[in-house]
């Protein structure tokens, strides 16, 4: 009996809660609301160390964090997360690190493309933007399956950034331009616009971002979305990313929104500027 | 004297006009946007959230402000100590709007100046800087000549860059390659790295080194499009607007980047 009226108690408080969020994102929605939001994973092992618990953990509750936010942002309306979850950087780790992230990413990837998953489930597409061909043959197949599964979906787009960093984003993107012009094979000189470097980046899949989170109070970029970010707003809450929550995103939205003419203005600048 | 005056009342009656007319467009789109979503009490909420966003932000300014004030006076001990020769390259980045009074850019620059930096890189996306660049490397080396002997060793190298020094080089930079590596198309293409895109940016002219710190002034935190290619690992930090920047916030924020210690990744 005392089960049974506990666990009402509990779930009547979660709709509450629920309800209260829903409110709280219908009036942020009065103004505008990003359409795709960058968040940099950092704090999983600090978090870890200041729990006392082992680096494994730190990342598994760094994933709730992220699924956590990733509902969030679906009833918020926005429409692109990019999440960096490892750079190429991050190789350079101790290989039982490296180990501990690629097996991590492997179960998760298949836990969450399963029918009953909660990808299907919000209709979230999955994209995987990096060089994937740094990553092992296990975690490159998982994650080119997680694509082709989730396509279908259309609420959402989550572009997961793994083995990924900006300037070997642009180098391959260059690679990419040079390529396809020397396949056209004509007499004439086929000249790289600015257009055909965009459209050969990972980070095609998804406009650029107009808020860049990075948690643990880091105030630089690591190699991050560096040529996407031209009009974002960047945001560097304290808390490590195992924590973040709610109320780090309505500030971050809060801010945005007090900008964003401002933004939109420089947008359509810049817009000019290239067609020139 | 009564001119001056004038020129400042007009100046200020403009100001409330251009204000005047921004919050009657802001009044304009709310309505709007209240008969379209048909619900008042929502949009009420809506403002009364942000009043309360803009309240904060006024009372941090405030703290900011006396902070400031303290630091420059001399009050602050921990701020008198400063190693500047861990910044050894400065970028600031400046809403082009802010960026047309060069007379408040030159005072940052003299600032920087005898706090002991020597290269800084300017930055501003319409290339607003780059016209004044000339003015102001001769105002800087007039008032070096005139100073003492102390003064006049500090020269600043001063780089001015703007939005086509970063997205268009590589795209030029693209095309170096495709020149260098692929109009042959009989020879073997190699596999194009991080290494050959910084060489190649080289030999068109915009190798230039990665800031340590990025100060920005202008009404958001946001890069505005400085060369991606140099922001790796720049600590980004945002100073607010130009016409309001204060030498205490600026030894503040060098400061608090000289006590950050990075992980590159590892």
């Amino acid at each position: 009996m005392e089960k049974q009226s506990s666990s009402v108690v509990v779930r009547l408080l979660g709709s509450l809660v629920g309800y209260m969020r829903r409110f709280l994102f219908r009036f942020l929605s009065v103004g505008p609301i990003p359409r795709h939001m960058a968040f940099i994973l950092d704090g999983n092992r600090r978090y870890a160390r200041k729990w006392k618990m082992d680096d494994r953990m730190g990342y598994k509750v760094g994933f709730l964090a992220l699924m956590r936010l990733m509902r969030c942002c679906h009833e918020l309306g926005v429409k692109y997360i990019t999440v960096y979850v490892f750079s190429i950087e991050n190789f350079k780790r101790r290989p039982e690190e490296v180990q501990t992230v690629m097996e991590l990413m492997l179960e998760k990837i298949e836990g969450l493309i399963k029918e009953e998953g909660i990808l299907n489930q919000y209709g979230v597409r999955v994209e995987f933007a990096g060089n994937l061909k740094l990553l092992s043959e296990p975690v490159r197949i998982a994650a080119e399956k997680a694509m082709r599964v989730t396509a279908h979906n259309k609420s959402l787009v989550l572009v997961v950034a793994v083995a990924y960093t900006s300037t070997d984003e642009m180098a391959q993107a260059a690679q990419e331009c040079c390529r396809d012009k020397a396949d056209r094979g004509s007499q004439q000189q086929q000249l790289v616009e600015l257009a055909d470097v965009e459209r050969h980046m990972y980070m095609a899949v998804a406009p650029d971002p107009e808020i860049l989170l990075r948690t643990s109070g880091e105030k630089r970029l690591s190699n991050f979305l560096l040529w996407q970010t031209s009009n974002s707003v960047l945001y560097s809450p304290a808390a490590l990313w195992p924590e973040v929550g709610l109320r780090h995103l309505v500030w971050a939205v809060l801010n945005f929104q007090r900008v964003q003419p401002y933004l939109h203005k420089r947008r359509n600048h810049l817009y000019l500027s290239t067609q020139q | 004297m009564l001119d001056m005056d004038f020129v400042h009342l007009a100046t200020f009656l403009r100001w409330i006009e251009s204000k005047a007319l921004d919050l009657g467009d802001r009044m304009q789109k709310g309505y709007k946007r209240i008969w379209s979503s048909g619900d008042l009490g929502l949009y009420l909420l809506w403002l009364i959230m942000h009043l309360i966003v803009s309240i904060w932000y006024f009372a941090v300014d405030l703290v900011n402000s006396l902070e400031s004030y303290l630091i420059s006076s001399g009050f602050m001990k921990q701020y008198k100590d400063l190693d500047i020769s861990k910044v050894r390259y400065l970028a600031v980045v400046l809403d082009s709007e802010e960026a047309l009074d060069t007379m408040k850019v030159l005072e940052l620059l003299r600032w920087l100046t005898v706090m002991g930096l020597r290269n800084v890189c300017l930055y501003d996306p319409e290339g607003v800087l780059k016209r004044s660049k000339d003015a102001l490397s001769l105002w800087l080396r007039s008032e070096g000549a005139n100073g003492d002997a102390l003064v006049k060793q500090k020269y600043l190298n001063l780089e001015v860059i703007s939005f086509t020094d970063g997205k268009h080089a590589v795209a030029k930079a693209a095309n170096f390659l495709l020149k260098k590596h692929y109009v042959n198309a009989d020879a073997e293409v190699p596999e194009l790295t991080e290494s050959d895109m910084a060489d190649a940016l080289a030999e068109i002219g915009y190798a230039a080194p990665e800031p340590d710190l990025m100060l920005i002034y202008g009404p958001v935190r946001c890069h505005l499009g400085f060369p991606a290619w140099r922001l790796r690992y720049t600590e980004i930090v945002h100073m607010g607007p130009l016409k309001s920047m204060k030498y205490g916030a600026l030894i503040k924020a060098i400061r608090r980047y000289t006590m950050v210690r990075q992980n590159y990744g590892t």
